[in-house]
């Protein structure tokens, strides 16, 4: 960063991959990945299977540590924060497979998402004391409005191990949005859900983002969802990208339609 | 709801206050026992039912409490109830320190390691180097506390010993009520049904298991103080493996990730070894074996586990 950017905020993007590698044992999982996610932007995240995607979701949450290159959110390296602090500097996010609490109800596995914004330990909570109280109420008022936003509130009080997938799904965005993130990372969230649900989720998106002043990364494999809400896509394959633009400008990329759909089949006699 | 409970919690305590004035002596200690018992399974229920982690050895701490207790009351004549705070702080300090390697290894690695920490306790109970101290096999006698002069009602030590347990109990279900519902005691189930969710929503979850397994041993420890004098005697063959695996039925039998079933755990190990005598005196072990079978196949949740799907039932059936 130049010394005179003066302006800390607003022009600057919240998160910044840059050359970004891993390896396991011989395998180059991604090979030096460079791209930035703005403020309020919605950054779609895709390529093939084993592209690389799912390693860079984990190196951005923290739950592997790229052997070079470095991820910031907000100038802030991540490198040396601990997996159960990357929610306190603003990152919050989904499991592909829905990581819920499975014994707790909707409002328990809501609240547990709070923990981070929490202070109080075993003392206070085992003696009530006021700043229990306080936390209680702050949480509940987080609470009341995403349930009614992600219209949980019928259910508040069942066991999520009960609930259809679509509704633990919203389960677990509630949960990552208690915690006020200023990043929202998705990891493939339109993965078993129908035609319909998956109009609600874009729909959903944006209202999030408008509502929580947020950034979204969205690493998913329904072309259609990743299309429709991004405001810009990074494409990956084989651990490098290989496009970063507009939906339109990656749709229309030859090597992201030569990552899809293969090399043009007719004149191909060259390297056979 | 908590307020119900809270009721609920006051009028059983009540109800079993009442008793001190209504059975005989001996039912007293009975009683006193199941109190004991449900102390030390409630630490327990904390680190196994509501945290998830297996400990096999919770015999242990409630040994280190009985013999803080004994040892400050026997040789250095420490009042009863001021040992209590003091096997609460050792047994805590002991927890965390034990808890700090052992929940590294986590799952059946730390069932086998608080196991071995359970077989280990009788031997250095009796290790001749701190014999001037434990009273090596022999053990120490305690003097039961006598009621303080003054009360308005007439006691005998027996209704005063049982008043004193019921008490320490009371406080101590009530503390742990209030912090398995509050931002702590979610974070406890948090790490017990995904780890690694738990931790991505902010959940330190080495220090969190380390400091409940510290507070659940703390909290069986102080069941150890007070069984000690309701015992009136601690010796280290009390304190076999066989007392941690009682305390981890009584655990089952209530129901794991509840407050109440501790009560209902404590209830049942205090109560079926007589009861499996009177029904047969060659082989009570069978008789308790079955029992046991009986309740697993019955009540899977444990008693606390039925009894509330039994009053959420009756809540749904419309008026």
């Amino acid at each position: 960063m130049p010394p005179y950017a003066a302006h800390p905020d607003a022009a600057k993007p919240l998160l910044q991959v840059s050359g970004v590698s891993v390896r396991f044992g011989g395998i180059v999982a991604l090979g030096g990945v460079s791209f930035e996610v703005g403020r309020r932007q919605i950054c779609g995240l895709i390529g093939p299977n084993g592209s690389g995607k799912t390693t860079l979701f984990n190196c951005i949450s923290g739950i592997y540590r790229p052997g070079a290159g470095e991820v910031r959110l907000e100038e802030r390296s991540l490198r040396s924060v601990s997996r159960h602090r990357i929610v306190d500097l603003g990152i919050g996010r989904t499991f592909q497979n829905v990581a819920l609490f499975r014994s707790m109800s909707v409002r328990e596995n809501m609240l547990a998402g709070a923990h981070h914004l929490g202070r109080t330990g075993f003392i206070a909570n085992a003696l009530l004391l006021p700043p229990v109280w306080r936390e209680a109420a702050a949480a509940r008022r987080g609470l009341d409005r995403l349930l009614d936003l992600l219209r949980l509130r019928e259910v508040a009080d069942a066991p999520v191990g009960s609930l259809p997938f679509g509704t633990q799904k919203r389960v677990e965005l509630a949960r990552a949005l208690i915690g006020r993130p200023k990043l929202l990372l998705l990891d493939e969230p339109a993965g078993g859900l129908n035609h319909s649900e998956v109009d609600e989720l874009a729909e959903l998106m944006r209202r999030i983002r408008a509502e929580f002043d947020l950034s979204i990364l969205l690493v998913e494999h329904h072309m259609n969802l990743v299309m429709r809400v991004s405001d810009k896509v990074v494409a990956l394959e084989l651990g490098l990208k290989i496009a970063d633009g507009t939906p339109v400008e990656v749709q229309n990329d030859p090597g992201v339609i030569r990552a899809y759909l293969g090399e043009p089949a007719a004149p191909a006699p060259a390297h056979a | 709801m908590r307020v119900l409970r809270f009721l609920a919690g006051l009028l059983f305590v009540a109800a079993a206050a009442g008793l001190a004035f209504a059975v005989s002596d001996y039912r007293l200690f009975q009683l006193t026992t199941v109190a004991v018992y449900a102390v030390a399974i409630l630490g327990l229920a904390l680190v196994t039912g509501f945290n998830g982690q297996i400990s096999l050895g919770h015999g242990a701490f409630y040994a280190v409490g009985a013999y803080v207790t004994a040892i400050l009351m026997a040789h250095y004549g420490v009042p009863y109830w001021a040992t209590l705070p003091a096997s609460a702080a050792i047994c805590a300090a002991l927890g965390f320190l034990i808890g700090l390697p052992a929940l590294r290894l986590g799952g059946l690695y730390l069932a086998l390691t608080t196991f071995a920490l359970a077989v280990a306790t009788p031997q250095l109970l009796k290790y001749h180097a701190f014999e001037g101290w434990t009273g090596g096999v022999q053990g120490l006698v305690l003097d039961k506390p006598d009621p303080p002069p003054g009360l308005p009602l007439p006691l005998n030590a027996d209704q005063w010993l049982y008043l004193c347990t019921l008490g320490v109990s009371a406080v101590l279900f009530l503390l742990a009520a209030n912090l398995v519902r509050g931002r702590i005691g979610l974070a406890m189930r948090a790490v017990r049904d995904h780890p690694l969710a738990a931790e991505a929503t902010g959940i330190d979850v080495a220090l969190l298991k380390t400091r409940t397994f510290a507070v659940s041993a703390m909290v069986t420890g102080v069941a150890g103080s007070m069984g000690a004098v309701a015992v009136g005697f601690v010796a280290p063959d009390s304190f076999t493996v066989m007392l941690s695996i009682t305390l981890f039925v009584g655990l089952v039998v209530g129901g794991v990730a509840s407050v109440a079933g501790p009560v209902f755990g404590g209830a049942f190990i205090a109560f079926l070894p007589n009861i499996a005598e009177d029904i047969s005196k060659a082989a009570p072990g069978a008789v308790y074996g079955v029992v046991l079978i009986a309740f697993m196949f019955l009540l899977p949740s444990g008693v606390a586990g039925g009894l509330g799907r039994l009053l959420r039932r009756a809540a749904r059936r419309p008026a």
